[in-house]
């Protein structure tokens, strides 16, 4: 009589919110992890967490704004509900994690301290130094080594999925892994699978991510059928510390407390920062985006710096790319107090003191938006059902996804401080919805038949086994990954043209296929990390072919993805009239730029291409408008943007047979 | 100064790597020599990315790939503890400019000694993680319901709390610790998996604490609401295996990389426990 199980596959924030939630449910949970969970990439966020909040409210924020900024930043790629339903939870998200104990940095009197993020004007982001993410994910867990010691968690650390087992109907019914000490392959039989295993930036080479974060998880459930949404929206963050082994992270707090961009007038100066006098020195994204400065949302930021690198030539340094950001105006207490954290890793790996000496950084590639196509059930009033175990299942029944790894949330462009909170959201939201589909399941996965699970179990050993007994002298793993970086990088990063995706899309069709004769250097059966890299390499060309597909067919800008070839443009007329014929004529392109590409990018895999599709977007609740920050002549474009609405929604009134509800 | 070493050694194009490696538990552990070709800016993990991907020693021998343990590369997950040049540290965070500096002919790397090695530079460390139940190392919340925020904190608890809230369970502070004393043990035939893991735990469980878990005992019954549970963890210190075993050597302290007070909070631990102890002997 086995009872009901669910596994769940990643131990970042969102799969240990979905285990000790699923745990208070009385759920029995097996939770795997490549590492141990305390080692998870969480621990890598450092900036924050948003979420509206008393002081914010008095400002005039509230839930609906949050929501607004998180779509708005996004480009409208995201289907709203969700959305709207995380910016709802935001404020209870703080609270359980103020009670489960982390550190929240305080206010004199002792409320929770409030930093201003990128893309919004509201100070919603509650931190912990600059240490966020490892606080946030050692309170979860702390809560699951509590369950695990009440025995209603088993733990599997160092363990690699190596895919979901689908039954005769295509249900899922548990997955097959691989422990990473022993290299023993087993099945785990499961009543749901829940995939929380974050981004996959390793397929850049290097990024701002982890080392297991190479979307491995992912993309063996991608090849097992799952949908992939939005594979092309890679976020470029836009300031990072250029190293040889790894793009450190330069949080966006640094600017959220006062950190100022800028680059010296003269290319390449090559005075000590501190003696370029202010009016030598160009503010580029202060003069550019007077209202937002140096808080514009991320894609432009890193657009920006790579333009003023790339095409401006007004690099800090000669031989390698990169602009300053200022902290020295700032007392030095104070930027201890609030951001010590990531000033010692600027201090720690760059040996330069960054509160006396602005520090040089660059773009580098920080978060998926894109992952596995997710559903959700809608609520009358545009928000998700509690408890629908429709909430974040992908295509495949019983197979989940959530977090980093699942497509939903932030559509072209993720918010600073937004996935922290996506993440322990759709953890705490999912485990419900699980609970009533295992009530509605009549038998469990582990009293099937064991054929099924010995089957796949058998199937992956064969690999496994076939890789090992190759011959030797093949292709090397690890060099073929350093090319793939190198490729994905050049193509489809911050700036996409369509010749060079093309020939990306075909280099990277022949490194699969050497990738596929790599050779072994450990044959060995006992912690061989080799063919753990190996089968996690192959595994990086679906979706690498997903991204570089995705971003060749979708001719247009939105978000992070960005083709020059398909830019609006500025205005340019210099008289009223011009400008208001300009605009008109720039609304009617954006009309029908949204009318073709406003939809979710949907990849299967036909087992060696993807195969992509377009859905629309529920944007029921906030209409698209246009994103016009820093462009000249934006006012203009609003107005004749908001009169065109206006009229367009007055007809339709009058219309009673046009459905569609606007606004609100 | 920096600046000063990279011109020293830019003439230098190659380096040598020494590494104690062992192929399993229970087995010897032998000497390997690799050259590494210098690049600016690496680091011990690029070090041993670049060895894996070469798989051959300074002979020309060709060998399976170092293995090691690392995740997040900029020293907040704790996962690539061993010793350096004879000091334990993390490898992200050990940059190659400075070891040169600090012995120009070869880096040495060596597994940490304090727990069973899995296989070379890769060590077992789930005693740590055994040690933070030991304290019942969490805020015993009633439930994950939305119950509004916690109670209200000043900022002076805040920053005493924070620096404690940062041990990654590196395991320095317990390779460097005298008192700590390896505990390995082997499955045995017929053994189950949870028969074994049962074991290792009852073994874990009368071995020494460790610095990082009394420190982390310190920040739960510091917390307005882990202190419910303040006695059962002074309990847990007071037990075999626990603050009495630290003999005060301090080693810890020093190498800790987040520099977590982890004497001030020993001494904390001492004083409450004295404390606790006394009352529940009147209690009694
Ligand atoms: C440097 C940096 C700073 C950031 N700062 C912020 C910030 O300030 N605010 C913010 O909101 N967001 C921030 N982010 C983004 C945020 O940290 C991540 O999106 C988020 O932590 C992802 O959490 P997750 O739970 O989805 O996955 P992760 O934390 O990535 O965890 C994935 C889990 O899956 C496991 N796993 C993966 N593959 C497999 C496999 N094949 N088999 C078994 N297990 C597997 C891993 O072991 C791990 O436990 C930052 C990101 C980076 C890179
Ligand atoms: S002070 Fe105690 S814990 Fe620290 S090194 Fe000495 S004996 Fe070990
Ligand atoms: S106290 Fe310091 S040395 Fe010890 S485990 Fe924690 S971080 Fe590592
Ligand atoms: S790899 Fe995370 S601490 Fe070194």
């Amino acid at each position: 009589m086995g009872k009901k199980r669910v596994m769940v596959v990643g131990g970042g924030l969102a799969g240990l919110a979905a285990a000790m939630k699923l745990a208070e449910l009385d759920i029995d949970v097996d939770l795997m992890s490549l590492t141990p969970v305390k080692r998870s990439h969480s621990v890598c966020a450092q900036g924050g967490i948003n979420a509206c909040n008393e002081q914010t409210r008095q400002l005039g924020d509230s839930e609906w704004k949050h929501f607004d900024d998180t779509v708005y930043g996004g480009d409208f790629l995201q289907h709203q509900p969700p959305v709207k339903e995380m910016a709802d939870w935001a404020p209870r998200v703080i609270d359980l994690m103020d009670r489960l104990g982390v550190t929240f940095n305080r206010t004199h009197e002792g409320f929770l301290d409030r930093r201003r993020f990128g893309g919004t004007l509201y100070k919603r982001t509650a931190f912990a130094g600059a240490t966020t993410g490892q606080q946030l994910l050692y309170a979860l867990d702390e809560q699951v080594r509590r369950w695990e010691a009440a025995g209603r968690i088993k733990k599997y650390e160092f363990w690699d999925f190596l895919g979901p087992i689908l039954d005769d109907q295509g249900e899922c019914r548990g997955c097959v892994a691989q422990d990473l000490v022993s290299m023993e392959i087993r099945s785990f039989p499961a009543d749901a699978v829940v995939v929380a295993t974050g981004g996959c930036g390793l397929i850049y080479g290097r990024s701002t991510m982890s080392m297991v974060c190479t979307g491995s998880a992912v993309s063996r459930c991608f090849q097992a059928g799952a949908k992939y949404g939005n594979p092309e929206f890679v976020q470029v963050h836009p300031t990072a510390i250029p190293g040889a082994d790894k793009l450190r992270l330069m949080s966006e707090s640094a600017r959220g407390e006062g950190g100022r961009v800028w680059v010296p007038r003269t290319p390449h100066d090559s005075r000590a920062p501190g003696d370029i006098p202010e009016n030598e020195r160009y503010y580029f994204l202060e003069e550019r985006y007077p209202e937002y400065g140096n808080l514009v949302p991320r894609d432009i930021a890193t657009r920006e710096i790579f333009d003023i690198c790339v095409n401006e030539g007004l690099s800090v340094e000669t031989d390698k790319q990169c602009v300053y950001l200022d902290l020295t105006h700032i007392p030095v207490a104070e930027l201890n107090r609030k951001l010590g954290g990531i000033l010692e890793i600027y201090e720690k790996f760059q040996g330069v003191d960054p509160r006396l000496n602005p520090m040089k950084i660059f773009p580098a590639v920080h978060y998926t938006m894109g992952g596995l196509w997710a559903d959700y059930q809608r609520t009358a009033e545009g928000g998700l059902e509690p408890g629908s175990p429709r909430n974040q299942v992908t295509n495949i029944p019983n197979l989940y996804a959530i977090g980093e790894c699942d497509y939903q949330y932030h559509g072209g462009n993720r918010l600073g401080a937004n996935s922290l909170l996506s993440c322990i959201f759709t953890g705490l939201f999912t485990a419900p919805g699980l609970q009533n589909l295992l009530e509605s399941q009549s038998g469990a996965a582990a009293e099937m038949d064991a054929s099924l699970f010995e089957s796949e179990r058998k199937r992956h050993q064969d690999q496994h086994d076939q890789l090992l007994r190759r011959d030797r002298g093949g292709e090397n793993p690890y060099l073929i990954h350093q090319e793939l970086g190198d490729v994905m990088t050049k193509a489809a990063t911050v700036v996409r043209r369509n010749e060079q995706i093309q020939e990306a899309y075909q280099t990277v069709s022949d490194l699969e296929a050497r990738a596929a004769k790599c050779s072994l250097s450990d044959t060995g059966n006992w912690t061989n990390q080799n063919v753990v890299f190996t089968k996690a390499l192959q595994d990086m060309f679906p979706i690498a072919k997903a991204i570089l597909k995705g971003a060749l067919q979708r001719d247009e800008c939105r978000g992070a993805h960005y083709k020059p070839e398909f830019a609006m443009p500025s205005l340019e007329s210099t008289d009223a009239a011009g400008r208001q014929a300009e605009a008109e004529a720039w609304c009617d392109r954006f009309e029908a730029n949204n009318e073709k590409w406003l939809k979710s990018t949907v990849v299967r895999w036909d087992g060696s291409e993807p195969d992509i599709q377009y859905e629309d977007v529920d944007t029921s609740l906030i209409e698209p408008r246009p994103r016009l920050y820093g462009l000249v002549g934006a006012e203009v474009i609003m107005e004749v943007w908001k009169a065109r609405r206006a009229k367009q929604k007055a007809e339709k009134q009058a219309d009673p047979n046009a459905a569609a509800t606007v606004g609100s | 100064m920096a600046e000063e070493a990279r011109e020293g050694r830019s003439s230098k194009d190659h380096f040598e790597v020494r590494i104690l490696r062992q192929n399993g538990p229970g087995q010897s552990s032998y000497w390997e020599r690799h050259r590494v070709k210098y690049e600016h800016d690496m680091n011990v993990i690029s070090v041993l990315q670049r060895i894996a991907a070469q798989a051959e020693t300074v002979d020309g021998k060709s060998v399976a790939p170092v293995c090691w343990d690392c995740n997040c590369l900029e020293e907040v997950c704790g996962a690539c503890s061993m010793n350096i040049n004879g000091r334990v540290r993390q490898a992200c965070s050990a940059l190659v400019d400075r070891l040169l500096e600090d012995n120009p002919s070869e880096i040495e790397l060596q597994p940490m000694t304090k727990f069973p090695v899995i296989r070379d530079l890769m060590v077992d460390r789930s005693r740590m993680f055994r040690g933070l139940t030991r304290v019942k190392g969490w805020v015993p919340v009633d439930s994950y319901e939305n119950m509004g925020p916690g109670p209200r904190q000043t900022r002076a608890t805040q920053e005493v709390a924070y620096p404690l809230s940062e041990c990654m369970s590196c395991g320095c502070c317990q390779e460097a610790c005298p008192q700590y004393t390896k505990i390995e043990l082997t499955r045995q035939e017929g053994e189950s998996e949870e028969d074994f893991s049962a074991r290792k735990n009852e073994a874990f469980d009368r071995g020494f604490v460790g610095a990082h878990a009394i420190s982390q005992a310190m920040l739960f019954n510091s917390n307005p609401t882990g202190k419910n549970a303040a006695g059962e963890r002074l309990d847990a210190l007071m037990a075999e295996g626990g603050i009495q075993v630290c003999g005060n050597a301090q080693n810890c302290v020093e190498v800790c990389p987040k520099n977590i007070p982890l004497t001030t909070s020993i001494a904390r631990a001492g004083r409450a426990t004295t404390l606790h102890a006394l009352k529940k002997w009147f209690d009694e």
